[in-house]
């Protein structure tokens, strides 16, 4: 046993944070789970991917044939934790994290050549086309459909929650291919070309007032065979098998340690009834008990990643991970409210907010964080069956 | 980053959990605690044959050279099979001894701490019931060249069949006064130990010092010197205490799983009802993230690194965690856990002692609290 970082890592994590002090200015920094940018923030972000192409950062972790460095998942969380921690802003990456890697596994040689170095290279965003209005959790029962026909396959349907499809250049998509089959076995992947006509994007706007998340309208869209990654009817398991690189969630670590940060910084400084903050004995319980909480959410995520970096598949450890550190996220918005008081209303924009207005900010965004990418009840359902082996209904 | 014990401690562990289903079943539990005699004689005898005690003295003085972390893992495994024996107690002795003990006192004491012969306990709550030692009340005021100790503690861990005791009492007066820790013999003239109606099921009891006289060679360390090693033998403790919650939660959940898979209602298995096993699932997070949280902190006092924050985290969060999983296990046991018949209660009744032992959630979130400088 030794929790350590090496010395290695460690001076690696300056170098991260010296990079971020350095190119980040205050103004381009997000809340506290970057749900939504301004317009500035997200071209800023585009920048940012340049630099981290130059230093090889961005894909640090894919190999080194597909244009990586083979960066330990050590490496890795370091990093991903440390870029969360002091908010820089990112475009959400689904290229890096989710299809590159299915790519390099199941792409062709062609597809391997078209796509990875456009991913290295931060050309264009991806995004994700799973979700449907009626296949949420239950996503193996989606319903768009692509149709062989002729040398090509016709995309019929709707997709939903697609984070970012507004500004994506491609949709990881997944249809289904072969009706008769059992849900889970008639599905496929596509990598498919927004500007490809038929493709239609209509952002939703978020509780929070901005947009993030976009509905896709996919109305006898052509697209080529090509478009097909892996085997056909394949889809399914190929999405459950791509999850090998770092899945330990510990960016949501990172930055609900930095709305922890903040609120100490807050109570440390400011008064209530001539008391400050901090000498309140139920204030300095709810702290220690978020810090405890934190502490606990980041050693999960440690674990999964000490997992993967033994070359062990992590299940059920990265669900407990993932509702932990997404429900702490939303106790973190919570208390920091109840702390705040009369004060949490103030928005950001408003010159008198504190915490520059991110305390509402969360409370707000982070309500998501419990429903997306595999709701608190689905990671629980994986903990029980797969972590405790009870029974499948 | 590396959360794996080394092969060793996997044998260790092994072993030691095959001793423990082999010689402490519960039945030996039930016997130890309703006949009132305290703790398993036989039990610990069998493990000082196996050298148990004498893992974490060091190997000049007859004990077995083990790391902190190697004591944890034996310690998670009494804790699973709940071993009614003063294993904690006198570990934190023989650290006590070793850390601040005289030559004389090392030599005297650790062969016989290690080979389990003299039971040592210690004495560190009084009737104000502070788990601040600022608190401590029991005076020990010089007479020629002996201490008089006056006091009385409260819950002392195995203290009707403990051999001796260390004793924490405060030397000088006013502002100039600071605690010593006092070495004092079961048999001594003024020393009258009685038991205690308690919750835990495992023995605590009140430990009387009337006008005890101790010699300069029965100081554990320097006079005034208590506080400092009195706060790294709490911290110990604490640790330790956690790795025993830790065995103590994992039996629980395991039980509770096996339960949940057998019980049958509605013609299934009552564990393929969600809302069993989201209960389920959130009884094996808060018992994961018990468990890494009570490494790092065993890891990091057995490297001598500073971890008075993680201590806290770890001591806080088991102080919840292993109560809240126990209540939990009886919601899914449903009426059967709530008997003598079954062995939940057992559980339930030490998680309930562990909680508050070296200090419960409250202290530690305020020491935590502290530590970042609120």
């Amino acid at each position: 046993m030794d929790l350590r970082f090496t010395k290695e890592e460690e001076k690696f994590r300056q170098e991260v944070i010296a990079f971020i002090e350095r190119e980040v200015p205050p103004e381009m920094r997000v809340d506290y789970d970057a749900l939504d940018f301004t317009q500035e923030q997200f071209e800023f972000a585009g920048l940012l991917d340049r630099k981290l192409v130059e230093r090889g950062w961005l894909c640090m972790h894919w190999p080194e044939e597909y244009g990586g460095q083979g960066a330990s998942v050590t490496k890795q969380v370091l990093f991903n934790e440390e870029m969360a921690f002091r908010g820089v802003p990112s475009r959400g990456h689904m290229g890096i994290n989710i299809v590159g890697p299915a790519i390099m596994l199941y792409g062709s040689h062609e597809q391997k050549k078209k796509f990875l170095p456009a991913i290295t290279q931060a050309e264009y965003e991806w995004c994700q086309g799973f979700s449907e209005p009626n296949s949420g959790s239950d996503l193996a029962s989606l319903k768009t459909t692509a149709k062989e026909e002729g040398d090509g396959y016709i995309v019929n349907g709707q997709k939903i929650w697609s984070s970012r499809a507004h500004h994506a250049g491609y949709c990881w998509l997944l249809a289904r291919t072969d009706a008769e089959a059992p849900k889970h076995k008639g599905l496929s992947t596509f990598a498919v070309d927004m500007k490809t006509p038929g493709v239609t994007i209509r952002p939703i706007v978020t509780i929070l007032g901005s947009t993030h998340f976009c509905e896709l309208f996919f109305d006898k869209v052509r697209i080529p065979k090509e478009a097909l990654v892996g085997e056909k009817n394949r889809g399914w398991y190929q999405a459950m098998g791509t999850l090998s690189f770092e899945r330990s969630g510990i960016n949501r670590v990172g930055s609900v340690r930095r709305a922890l940060c903040d609120l100490i910084e807050y109570v440390k400084t400011h008064k209530r009834d001539g008391v400050v903050l901090s000498r309140d004995p139920l204030v300095r319980r709810e702290i220690a008990e978020l810090a405890t909480e934190v502490e606990v959410a980041r050693l999960l995520c440690y674990r999964v990643a000490w997992l993967q970096s033994k070359g062990q598949v992590p299940s059920y450890e990265s669900s407990m991970a993932r509702a932990f550190g997404h429900e702490l996220s939303q106790k973190v918005a919570r208390v920091g409210m109840k702390i705040l008081g009369l004060e949490s209303q103030f928005m950001p924009g408003d010159g008198q907010a504190a915490i520059e207005g991110n305390v509402g900010r969360s409370f707000l965004s982070t309500i998501c964080n419990s429903i997306r990418s595999g709701t608190s009840e689905i990671q629980r359902n994986i903990i029980a069956q797969r972590g405790l082996g009870l029974p499948r209904k | 980053m590396d959360f794996d014990f080394t092969e060793n401690q996997g044998v260790l562990r092994k072993s030691a959990r095959q001793f423990l289903t082999g010689k402490c079943p519960t039945s030996l539990v039930r016997s130890v605690e309703e006949s009132g005699v305290g703790y398993g004689a036989e039990l610990w005898e069998k493990m000082a044959e196996l050298g148990w005690p004498s893992l974490a003295v060091a190997e000049e003085f007859g004990g077995g050279g083990g790391t902190f972390l190697d004591v944890c893992i034996l310690v998670e495994e009494m804790g699973r099979a709940l071993a009614p024996v003063p294993f904690i107690p006198v570990v934190l002795s023989q650290y006590a001894i070793m850390e601040a003990g005289s030559a004389e006192q090392k030599k005297k004491l650790l062969p016989d701490l290690a080979s389990g012969k003299l039971k040592m306990t210690l004495g560190l709550y009084e009737s104000g019931f502070s788990f601040d030692p600022a608190a401590i009340k029991t005076g020990a005021s010089r007479k020629g060249d002996q201490y008089i100790l006056k006091g009385e503690k409260q819950l002392v861990p195995f203290g009707l069949i403990a051999d001796a005791y260390l004793i924490a009492a405060r030397v000088g007066k006013g502002a100039k006064s600071g605690f010593s820790l006092f070495l004092v013999d079961r048999n001594a003239r003024g020393l009258t130990a009685s038991g205690a109606r308690v919750i835990g099921g495992e023995e605590l009891a009140r430990v009387r010092l009337d006008g005890v006289s101790v010699g300069e060679d029965g100081v554990v360390g320097g006079a005034g010197e208590g506080e400092r090693i009195l706060k790294s033998l709490i911290q110990r403790g604490a640790v330790l205490k956690c790795a025993e919650m830790i065995g103590g939660a994992q039996w629980v959940l395991d039980k509770t799983v096996e339960y949940a898979k057998e019980r049958v209602q509605f013609n299934q298995p009552i564990g393929s009802f969600q809302a069993v096993q989201h209960r389920c699932a959130n009884m094996a997070l808060i018992c994961d993230g018990a468990r890494f949280a009570s490494y790092q902190a065993a890891w990091l006092k057995g490297e001598g690194l500073p971890c008075e924050r993680e201590v806290a985290i770890a001591k806080a969060w088991l102080s919840e965690a292993y109560t809240r999983i126990c209540l939990d296990a009886h919601q899914v046991h449903g009426a059967i856990g709530f008997t003598k018949e079954y062995d939940l209660y057992l559980y339930t009744k030490r998680a309930k002692a562990a909680e508050l032992a070296f200090g419960d959630a409250r202290h530690h979130y305020e020491a935590l609290a502290n530590c970042m400088g609120l």
